[in-house]
């Protein structure tokens, strides 16, 4: 997906002379393009993610468009204040984009699993939250940032992951993009853990069961009609997101489906334990918190074996 | 006390007077404090923005930018302006009333505000964003910020610090406000600062200090600094906490407290100017 990020960087950087790149002393190997193609739009402040912040609101205030890059725990947080009273108070147009998100980073430890970057993000008004779940996902989502007068955050994976065929690039504003059609259960799935989601699908399928699967690569702050719309046709929803259950689209649904008084039942799967005092593989970790498919595929069959309990208020 | 008209525009040799009669009145009337540190600003502010900045306020791109980092000085900001004829009275008077463009800390909403400061350590690094943007579309406009010695104990101060001189930004000019108090004790008991010049100049800025109440002395420094060429300069300006009132000199607790009539009214009689 870096490789897609990079390219796209590359050709909104040919057409518009205000787009720069800054990164924190990370991406080698991945940013050389940009570099070599824009040496007087590339900067590596070094490893000063604070200082990154405050540069490229100042270049945004300038006119500028400026693309931070760090790993996605130290983009999201190391200078969160920073791109808070920066680009997010003034509205400036600065694109941080944290790579590797949820446990991306797998053996480097909780130091790297970026959990927390969509829920912090997305409690800044006028943030423009992205998970892209592939290479052409995440290249559309960033030509689509291109007239975005405010800031946004994406979230980019680190590996080379296969393309989703069923998505074809597709990327939209507020807009669930739909993989699989299904009756009883919608799987919401936002960023790379799509492909888990898939998987998951197929155990249930060779099961007799047809779960649909959508993708939510815009967590916005509030939903649009495109959503509330795909929750009114699904009785029943599970929110899938590699971080923490709190916040990001798990809450989204949530307060959509509150909001709108929608009859969907849900199911919010993300990471809800502390950080864990052992490491290993991305596929590890995602298994020691339910977030494989196996497991994804387990915790719908339960869910919908489980009988919905209403609890009646009384009025008095 | 009695309101009284504010003092006339006054001519240059009175102006940090008036900005101090300004800064004592306004901070009665609004019941808001942090006098002391606008205060100690007053002379550094008031050569910037009389003698130094080109086109301040005002929208031309090549105007020279102005970056309050230590943004709880602001009154000594919106004073300054108000006598340079930046900001009417009308508008100065709604200081931290509910709808106002003018709070505690400078908000980006009011003309001559280039962004929005008050968490300390950040201006900087924002002034070299801005240095490199001027830079790349060959602006002939300068960035000056101005800094307190508190602030300094940010590690983002640093950083920027490093960023401005490896990139050779000779458009930035820092001064820092060397009054050696901050929020909760001298800056020597807090977290000592020295020796705050070499440790600049260790990270490769061009560096000065000057009485920071010396107008003719920091006029000169800044000169000098402008014509530096060499990278981004710094000017350590040594300054009085709450300058000019002598009762609040070097006190503390002027940092946060709140003026009331009797001290005002003794404050005004020092200063001098419209009373």
């Amino acid at each position: 997906m870096r490789t897609a990020l990079i390219q796209a960087l590359c050709e909104l950087a040919d057409q518009d002379p205000r787009v720069w790149l800054l990164t924190a002393d990370l991406g080698w190997s991945v940013v050389e393009p940009f570099q070599r193609s824009f040496p007087e739009r590339f900067v590596n402040v070094g490893v000063a993610e604070q200082n990154l912040h405050g540069i490229a609101t100042g270049l945004a205030r300038e006119g500028q468009v400026p693309f931070v890059y760090s790993i996605a725990t130290f983009a999201s947080m190391r200078g969160y204040e920073q791109f808070r009273n920066g680009p997010v108070l003034h509205q400036l147009p600065v694109r941080v984009v944290g790579i590797g998100g949820g446990f991306a980073y797998g053996h480097a430890g909780a130091s790297h699993h970026a959990l927390e970057d969509l829920a912090l993000a997305r409690t800044q008004p006028g943030v423009a939250v992205l998970a892209p779940a592939d290479g052409p996902q995440a290249r559309s989502a960033i030509l689509a940032t291109h007239n975005l007068p405010g800031p946004a955050y994406l979230r980019i994976d680190k590996a080379q992951l296969p393309d989703l065929p069923e998505l074809a690039g597709r990327f939209a504003w507020y807009q669930p993009e739909l993989l699989q059609p299904g009756r009883v259960l919608l799987f919401l799935a936002t960023g790379s853990i799509t492909h888990e989601v898939l998987q998951a699908r197929q155990i249930l399928e060779a099961r007799g069961i047809c779960a649909a699967v959508a993708v939510m690569a815009h967590i916005a702050y509030q939903a649009d009609d495109a959503l509330i719309a795909l929750l009114k046709e699904f009785p029943f929803v599970i929110t899938v997101e590699e971080g923490s259950a709190a916040g990001g689209l798990g809450s989204l649904v949530a307060e959509t489906i509150a909001q709108y008084e929608l009859n969907c039942r849900l199911h919010i799967t993300g990471v809800r334990e502390p950080f864990l005092p052992h490491t290993g593989s991305a596929e590890y970790l995602r298994r020691q918190h339910g977030l494989d498919p196996e497991s994804l595929a387990a915790l719908a069959r339960m869910a919908l074996a489980t009988k919905r309990t209403r609890v009646r208020r009384k009025v008095a | 006390m009695a309101r009284k008209p504010w003092p006339e525009r006054p001519d240059r040799c009175q102006f940090c007077a008036a900005v101090r009669h300004g800064i004592i009145r306004q901070s009665l009337d609004s019941h808001v404090g942090h006098i002391g540190s606008a205060l100690s600003v007053v002379e550094m502010i008031s050569v910037l923005w009389n003698d130094i900045l080109r086109s301040p306020g005002t929208n031309d791109p090549d105007r020279d930018r102005f970056i309050l980092a230590k943004g709880h000085a602001a009154l000594a900001l919106y004073m300054t302006m108000h006598f340079r004829g930046l900001l009417d009275e009308d508008k100065l008077r709604t200081f931290c009333r509910d709808g106002s463009q003018l709070g505690v800390h400078p908000e980006f909403g009011l003309a001559g505000v280039e962004i929005s400061t008050g968490s300390l350590g950040q201006g900087l690094s924002v002034a070299c964003g801005i240095t490199l943007a001027l830079r790349r579309r060959n602006s002939p406009a300068r960035v000056f910020v101005l800094m307190s010695d508190a602030e300094c104990n940010e590690g983002q101060v640093w950083e920027a610090a490093m960023f401005a001189a490896h990139h050779r930004l000779d458009n930035l000019i820092a001064l820092v406000d060397v009054n050696g108090m901050q929020a909760m004790g001298p800056t020597k008991e807090v977290l000592d600062l020295a020796p705050l010049a070499r440790r600049f100049e260790a990270f490769g800025w061009h560096e000065q200090e000057v009485d920071g109440h010396d107008e003719a002395a920091l006029r000169h420094a800044l000169t000098t600094g402008i014509a530096n060429r060499e990278g981004p300069a710094i000017i350590l300006a040594h300054t009085v906490a709450a300058k000019g009132v002598h009762f609040m000199e070097r006190q503390v607790e002027w940092h946060y407290r709140n003026i009331d009539e009797t001290l005002a009214e003794q404050a005004l009689q020092e200063i001098g100017v419209g009373v």
